[in-house]
């Protein structure tokens, strides 16, 4: 059975159409990536199936619930790292997951174990009582997996989770998101601007531009099928979408992720 | 891998007898009210500051503007009270109300950055983030009421020290600081930045703060004044201070009606706010 489905999944802003048509299907345990420039209509997709934006038409379920009719229980079923910094830079590590804790209801005679067993997997115990604003990009990305993992969501959601990180961070980051997969048998739906993130991390990636998906399948098939097994992805990009793949996006889009980057530390 | 502890609860919530499902559901809602509440008396502890700063703002009201005005006694009280009591209690609002509507930068800031995504993709309903948000302002409206009460002493005013009438106080600043905080989230998930908060929260706070009885009485104003200052909740939240707060102090519109008004507002504020909370992560 699928965990994750999509019918048709559109958004339209205005004139705008930001998601056109979206149908995807992912199997429970997966890394599924969605790979695309910025302004490509990711995050709006992950915004949809985390039930923070109503779809324009279309339906999506997670977990085997509808995103509109039931997002009470799809939020139960899910965890989220979103693209922005969603830790609390006052707070220290532990406070942040323990509020967290609280909120998602986690059993009061587990809540200490639950953050010790998060802590200890992204490899943050030491960390623990420093204020978070005193952490690096890195660290505090490492963080929000943590409190992303707290309730052990069955589908786990990961919006750009290496922008703005140096390639050492980056590499914990893939090593972790890994873990959860594998260990943890969490299926994982993260979106990536960087080919070479999708190529390391993904079984299978949808290639979104425009707010459709062009392409989508294992990047070894898709390498394949452009009659080029040794090709990397960026070339199946341009094969699919007719253009090379750059980091477009608006004046706003860029000065948020810069922002963000530059608040990481 | 499905998570056991969430399939238990929301088995057992599914099989619970309703009134038993119903009282889980409240249970998790006060518990993820609270859980917000907490998150902010850590930051408080962790910087308390602004807290400190905040206390200023009144300590100049009372110290200054209060004994000016007492000399002067250019405003009629409506009673035999000291013109000094009768502003202690509407200072002590006015710092609530102060704290309260500018609550809404803070919630503009968690979502310039991505905790708001982050509560909204929680299993909390929307209202008991409000709430918990709402209860939150009243934390930090509590530390105001010390401040006043602390400076209210050293100028001699008239303080009643009765328990009951103490909690009562504090009943009416988390009332105060609920309501204003909600109005305050409100603005914020309708204007969404910063630059264009600041000047409605400055807007807004001059109205509501010199169209009440918070510095002069009710009757002493023009007949359509008169009417703002019944609609506005500030003027029930001073009315109730002004009777619990100071010896011989007494309510115009009694304490029932007082605290009536001041819960109908916070919870018609927070249905509304739950209501624009998710357009913030939009």
């Amino acid at each position: 059975m699928n965990i994750l489905e999509t019918q048709a999944l559109t958004r339209r802003y205005g004139d705008l159409t930001a998601v056109d048509g979206v149908n995807l299907s992912v199997a429970a345990g997966e890394i599924f990536g969605l790979l695309g420039p910025n302004g490509a209509g990711k995050t709006t997709v992950i915004k949809m199936l985390t039930t923070l934006l109503p779809p324009t038409s279309g339906r999506a379920t997670v977990a085997g619930f509808d995103v509109q009719r039931q997002p009470a229980r799809v939020r139960e079923a899910i965890g989220y790292v979103p693209q922005l910094v969603s830790v609390d830079g006052t707070l220290t590590g532990y406070e942040n997951l323990l509020i967290f804790a609280k909120l998602y209801g986690v059993p009061r005679s587990e809540r200490e174990s639950r953050i010790a067993a998060a802590l200890e997997f992204v490899g943050l115990e030491d960390a623990a009582e420093r204020m978070v604003r005193g952490y690096s990009g890195g660290m505090m990305r490492r963080l929000e997996i943590a409190l992303a993992m707290l309730h052990r969501p069955q589908v786990l959601f990961l919006d750009e989770p290496t922008v703005g990180l140096d390639p050492l961070a980056r590499q914990t980051v893939w090593q972790h998101v890994k873990s959860l997969a594998g260990e943890f048998q969490m299926t994982v739906f993260l979106t990536t601007h960087f080919m070479e993130e999708a190529d390391h991390l993904c079984g299978r990636v949808a290639i979104m531009n425009l707010g459709r998906v062009s392409a989508l399948g294992r990047p070894q098939d898709l390498k394949a099928s452009i009659g080029k097994p040794e090709a990397t992805l960026d070339e199946v990009f341009a094969h699919f979408t007719g253009h090379e793949l750059e980091s477009g996006g608006d004046f706003r889009e860029i000065s948020r992720t810069r922002r963000s980057i530059a608040r990481r530390g | 891998m499905k998570s056991p502890e969430l399939d238990a609860l929301s088995r057992a919530a599914d099989e619970a007898p309703p009134a038993l499902r119903q009282q889980n559901r409240a249970a998790a809602f006060l518990r993820q009210c609270l859980a917000l509440t907490e998150m902010e008396m850590r930051k408080l502890r962790h910087d308390p500051t602004e807290l400190a700063t905040r206390a200023l703002q009144p300590m100049l009201w009372l110290a200054v503007f209060g004994e000016v005005f007492s000399r002067v006694r250019a405003i009629p009280t409506g009673s035999s009270m000291r013109y000094l009591d009768f502003l202690a209690p509407g200072v002590l609002a006015q710092s609530v109300l102060f704290i309260g509507i500018f609550y809404g930068i803070a919630v503009i800031w968690e979502r310039d950055l991505g905790i708001v995504h982050k509560l909204l993709v929680s299993p909390a309903p929307r209202v008991a983030l409000v709430f918990g948000k709402a209860l939150s302002g009243g934390v930090r409206g509590l530390s105001q009421g010390v401040a006043v009460y602390a400076l209210a002493w050293l100028l001699g005013v008239a303080i009643n020290w009765r328990a009951g009438m103490l909690a009562g106080v504090a009943l009416a600043i988390l009332l105060g600081a609920a309501t204003f905080s909600t109005l305050s989230l409100i603005i914020a998930c309708i204007v969404r930045t910063r630059e264009r908060f600041m000047g409605i929260g400055q807007v807004l706070t001059m109205p509501l703060f010199f169209a009440s009885n918070a510095i002069y009485p009710i009757a002493i104003m023009p007949g359509w004044l008169k009417v703002i200052a019944w609609l506005n909740p500030l003027t029930y939240e001073v009315d109730a201070m002004r009777a619990m707060m100071i010896r011989g102090g007494k309510t115009i519109f009694g304490l029932g009606m007082d605290f009536a008004i001041l819960a109908l507002s916070v919870l018609v504020l927070a249905g509304l706010a739950g209501k624009l909370y998710p357009n913030l992560a939009k």
